[in-house]
């Protein structure tokens, strides 16, 4: 196990080492450095002491010391708008993002997996196919309209949620939270909702293939001749053996839940750092780019790496599996 | 002279009722893709849509872009209403006073011009690298392979977005961008297909004719892989159109010259806190109908060329 983690773990840091000099390459060789670093309305002394701070008057390969030194100790550079170091602004951001996130994975789960174990067990029904054709339908509707929509609706014709910010927030343990709130709460269902739709879908979908498949294997059978009541055959020998498949295409769909969330934190004006990084290419403030590039990287290789040893717990022939290789 | 006349002692059946069309695998399969109700619906909206996109500039009843004809007096009119000139626009106006259907059939032709060919170009690009990667073997396959997976790893829309902000808006732009987040796909199903197409015995045959490596990979191996890569390319494009159609609407992706259905979208958001939700409504139900039919047609696609899901 442990080989295994060790592995995986070396792995991450390349990939690491290999963004950071992919995003290091994009920014001081396709573009040009002084553009995306350098505040536009600075003047020719400004631009001159903030080149020699940056390091970027020196050949391209001290350069890149430069950049990987200033990455590994936190700084980023200074936001243009704001005038505050970038990674600070990314990371007071975070938790509003990862709270609408983890309100949406909660969400698709508690909705999708009943529902997709239904359709699974009576696939001939009648909801069965409604629940599967909207399935089809959560696939295929651009988020952002949906969320635009959901606007349209329940804020502006109906009037029963408000459409844009976090609400009310408390603090738990210093980080700002909305779900505490009843108006936080009323806040966070919507854009929740609007990112949930898509892995809703992939949910139903998941939990129904799971089923079909599991409903006609022997344990069941045993389980049912043995005199099991049908709610505990579901609810402990079929749930836990559709629950692989599902954490997890869920644990690599939480990274897609982030970035996804940069389209629904614009739709809801929600101030997490989606927002902040189309705020960030529109108002052409690089180092928060560069910044919010390295952290998501980060962010996706840390999953990836944490969804990877789940899954070898899970299921112990992902571990032998790459440790034969 | 037909096929049945050559060969009536191999092909009875079809010798002795001499009229019957002869079953070449290509009516086969279109016979099998119409069997579906569902299929052949949304082959006829898609048929529909492609035609709008194709002839977008002569069927529109306005150009939506020429300003000797737009006025900002028919502004955000509601559907159905009618300009002092007595034009009528069916779908109401945008903020600009343009006939919002106009402004639709030129968004379809964007959206669909942009999605259609970043997929074709990034299905060439990942079939040539896929090809590759199963022929070469080794370490160039695996090193080709850890790429993809690792492209893969991020979501499509974090990776286009980091390319644009890179990048700048503009039509040739989104296509780069949307090319280098696809092409990892088709390079992954290219590659699988190859490897199985590759140990199969006509290659071996083709091999033991001692013909040259490229015509065996070019006339023999890439003709046998092709129905997967059918299949993908329809959902990619489906999913190049809805990436684009959002990244438009973020306001990174297209330029405001060339208004494709998501910036039609973004260009309503602003009006729909005061009820006028056909701005945005409109463009967003024609993107859903677009994406729902292209779905729809690789789904059957997907069971009719697939011969494990045969009936």
């Amino acid at each position: 196990m442990s080989v295994f983690i060790i592995r995986r773990l070396m792995q991450s840091v390349l990939v690491i080492a290999i963004m950071g000099a992919l995003v290091f390459f994009a920014v001081n060789v396709v573009g040009d450095p002084v553009d995306m670093l350098v505040n536009p309305e600075a003047d020719q002394a400004e631009v001159e002491r903030v080149l020699h701070a940056l390091g970027l008057d020196r050949p391209l390969h001290e350069q890149f010391w430069f950049f990987v030194k200033n990455a590994l100790r936190g700084d980023m550079g200074d936001s243009f708008i704001f005038g505050e170091p970038a990674l600070k602004l990314i990371v007071q951001r975070i938790p509003a993002t990862f709270e609408l996130a983890v309100a949406a994975l909660i969400m698709a789960v508690v909705v999708g997996i009943p529902c997709g174990v239904y359709a699974g067990l009576k696939p001939e029904a009648r909801t069965s196919k409604a629940i599967m054709a909207g399935s089809i339908l959560g696939f295929s509707l651009p988020t952002f309209w949906v969320g635009l929509m959901m606007i349209m609706v329940f804020a502006v014709m109906l009037g029963w949620l408000p459409s844009t910010g976090r609400g009310d927030t408390v603090q738990v343990m210093g980080i700002e939270v909305s779900f505490l709130t009843l108006d936080g709460l009323s806040h966070l269902v919507m854009p929740a909702l609007n990112l949930a739709l898509f892995k809703m879908s992939l949910v139903v979908r998941l939990a129904r293939a799971g089923t079909r498949e599991i409903v006609h294997q022997d344990y069941i059978k045993f389980a049912r001749a043995k005199g099991v009541s049908e709610g505990r055959i579901i609810l402990v020998h079929l749930m836990k053996n559709i629950l692989i498949p599902v954490v997890t295409v869920l644990g690599l769909e939480f990274g897609n839940l982030i970035a996804f969330s940069v389209v629904t934190e614009t739709v809801f004006a929600w101030p997490g750092m989606g927002k902040l990084i189309i705020d960030a290419i529109n108002n052409l403030d690089r180092p928060i780019v560069v910044a919010y590039l390295m952290i998501t990287v980060i962010l996706f290789v840390t999953i990836n790496l944490v969804v990877d040893i789940i899954y070898s717990l899970l299921d112990p022939r992902v571990r032998l599996g790459d440790l034969k290789r | 002279m037909s096929e049945a006349a050559r060969q009536p002692a191999q092909v009875p059946a079809v010798a002795a009722a001499d009229k019957v069309r002869v079953e070449t695998p290509f009516r086969r399969f279109v016979g099998d893709f119409f069997d579906s109700k569902v299929a052949a619906g949304a082959f006829a909206v898609l048929a529909v849509i492609i035609f709008i996109a194709l002839f977008a500039p002569w069927i529109s009843p306005t150009n939506p872009y020429d300003l000797a004809t737009v006025d900002v007096m028919d502004s955000r009119l509601p559907p159905g209403a009618e300009s002092f000139t007595g034009t009528t626009f069916w779908l109401g106006t945008d903020g600009a006073g343009r006939d919002l259907l106009s402004a639709m059939f030129y968004g379809i032709r964007t959206s669909l011009g942009v999605g259609v060919s970043s997929a074709a170009i990034a299905l060439v690009i990942g079939c040539c690298i896929g090809l590759i990667a199963a022929y070469s073997g080794g370490r160039v396959d695996t090193l080709i392979m850890r790429v993809v997976d690792i492209q893969l790893s991020f979501p499509a829309i974090l990776v286009a977005l980091v390319l644009l902000a890179i990048l700048g808006k503009g039509v040739d732009k989104i296509i780069i961008a949307l090319v280098l987040v696809q092409w990892a796909y088709y390079a992954r199903t290219m590659r699988g297909t190859a490897l199985v197409e590759r140990s199969k015995e006509y290659v071996e045959a083709a091999t033991c004719l001692a013909l040259g490596r490229n015509r065996i990979i070019f006339r023999h191996l890439l003709p046998n892989c092709i129905s997967p890569l059918i299949v993908v390319g329809t959902i990619q494009a489906a999913h190049a159109i809805a990436l684009e159609a959002t990244l438009s609407f973020l306001g990174i992706g297209l330029p405001i010259t060339e208004p494709s259905l998501g910036l039609l979208i973004a260009n309503g958001f602003e009006y729909m806190l005061s009820e006028k939700y056909w701005i945005s409504f409109f463009p967003g139900l024609a993107l859903l109908v677009m994406i729902v039919s292209i779905n729809l047609v690789g789904d059957q696609l997907r069971d009719v060329l697939n011969p494990r899901l045969q009936k």
